[in-house]
């Protein structure tokens, strides 16, 4: 790994302000361009698939301590997670209900007096356990970039348009199969700090809770095909393809709405659960009081 | 449940840069009003290897109320003003501080059979650059003899134990820090 400067450790992950031409300004000799961060990932990549043939078991999260995301090179723990049984308020979830989220929330469409501009999609699926139980009456939250690939973040200085029709916030509660459904619009790829010339795949971040709070899980869903797979390190944090593909979204012409809006579905599986579940549980009444 | 298929989990990733506008919202970090009875100020700052402040974490606590209840109630994202959940979350500051205004959780019923667990807060802490979130646990300081009995706190060696158990502030709040690497690193967990 080259040296690491403190100074881009220090930056944000957005762009610098408004500067369009910057990627196209002689290269500095400092900077590390996509083919040094490939390289690294590579490496990576190759290591952990010859682990795999020597009979490593497959890693199915992401490393801790990946060094292409150079932001994490401060930020992972050194020694290993200890490992603990889940006590007490561990072994439950804060519960959330339609006091906490309106239904419109699930709706990034119309949230404004306008329409946003860009690809009206449909993203919709399950949540479930590790045990293949449906989470029900649980808390999802998304947020991404507009079509363009800004975010209305006052740190985000990519230079794209702002849409002032889309937020790019939504939040809904899983019904009784566990089930979710937003409706938004394609997030654009955007640019950012890691190296000269870095670009974020298209993704949505989605954060969950399970029944158990062991299960409390933020990661991003992504869009199939996409070309910047094999460049991005954060996607590359995962090192097991197989474990890449479950945050990769399946095109779904069964969600596509007619004259509307094209479907993508993906499913989300958290760890666990710990705890021997009550009835009432199983048949998916937790979390809801009203 | 031996029998049933396991499903392989879905993977983490980080929360990124841009949760800003998206995660917090009215009093999260507000678990009961400030100032009102039994409320404490639960603060800390989140560091790096570096010993640098990170401006970009943000964190949950989820515990159990003062009398030692798991509680099930809805309203954390609307507070009511009354209702205590349980539940709260809190960005850093640009000074890598976060606050919470909550009480001390109480001890929750023992498991018969099992040793009696000090009372705790469970942490999860999710930052720009951290590729997956972390669970920790803050410990109360007073109960010594709950602590030394503490099946988790027993299988740390001290040094590392202390990084879980927070100090009592002279205004009744606790203050508890998180090292993300390097010395003094938090002991974070893993419940798989
Ligand atoms: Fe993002």
């Amino acid at each position: 790994m080259p040296e690491e400067t403190n100074a881009q450790l220090d930056t944000d992950e957005s762009v610098p302000p408004a500067e369009p031409k910057a990627a196209h300004m002689p290269l500095d000799r400092a900077i590390e361009t996509q083919a040094d961060l490939s390289a690294e990932i590579n490496a990576l990549g190759e290591a952990y698939a010859r682990a795999l043939k020597e009979g490593s078991s497959a890693e199915t999260q992401p490393r801790l301590d990946y060094p292409p995301y150079r932001s994490s090179i401060l930020r992972h723990p050194t020694k290993s997670l200890h490992h603990a049984d889940p006590e007490t308020i561990e072994l439950y979830s804060p519960a959330f209900g339609h006091q906490d989220v309106h239904a419109l929330e699930s709706d990034l469409t119309i949230q404004h007096n306008g329409e946003p501009q860009g690809e009206r999609i449909i993203v919709a699926g399950r949540v479930l356990d590790g045990n293949g139980r449906p989470v029900a009456g649980q808390l999802v939250e998304i947020w991404q970039a507009n079509s363009s690939g800004r975010y209305i973040h006052k740190r985000d200085q990519h230079p794209a348009p702002i849409d002032p029709n889309f937020t790019g916030i939504g939040r809904c509660i899983t019904g009784p199969d566990g089930s979710y459904r937003f409706t938004t619009i394609k997030p654009g790829a955007y640019p950012w700090k890691n190296h000269l010339n870095a670009w974020r795949p298209a993704h949505i971040h989605f954060s969950l809770f399970g029944t158990e709070f062991t299960q409390r899980i933020i990661t991003q869903m992504y869009f199939p095909g996409d070309q910047l797979f094999p460049l991005d390190p954060i996607y590359q944090t995962i090192v097991d393809q197989d474990a890449r593909d479950r945050l990769v979204a399946t095109y779904d012409h069964s969600l596509t709405e007619p004259e509307w809006a094209l479907g993508y579905n993906w499913d989300i599986v958290l760890t666990g659960p710990k705890r021997t579940w009550t009835e009432n549980e199983a048949l998916g009444a937790a979390g809801d009081e009203e | 449940m031996s029998n049933q298929t396991k499903l392989v989990p879905t993977p983490g990733q980080t929360v990124g840069p841009f949760y800003g506008y998206a995660l917090p919202f009215e009093k999260d970090n507000e678990l009961l009003a400030p100032g009102s009875p039994g409320s404490i100020r639960l603060q800390g700052t989140v560091y790096d290897g570096a010993g640098h402040t990170i401006p970009d974490a943000i964190l949950e606590i989820w515990q159990p109320d003062a009398e030692g209840n798991i509680l099930k109630k809805t309203g954390s994202l609307v507070r009511d003003g009354y209702t205590f959940t349980g539940w709260g979350r809190g960005a850093v500051g640009n000074s890598g501080v976060f606050t919470f205004t909550t009480v001390n959780p109480g001890p929750t019923k023992q498991v018969p059979g099992k040793p009696a667990a000090a009372p705790f807060i469970s942490v999860a802490i999710f930052a720009r650059g951290l590729t997956n979130r972390l669970f920790t646990r803050i410990y109360l300081p007073e109960d010594t003899e709950a602590l030394a009995n503490d099946p988790l706190l027993r299988s740390l060696d001290p040094e590392r134990r202390k990084t879980l158990i927070a100090r009592r502030d002279a205004d009744g709040g606790l203050t508890w820090d998180v090292r993300l690497q390097g010395e003094g690193e938090t002991v974070f967990l893993d419940f798989q």
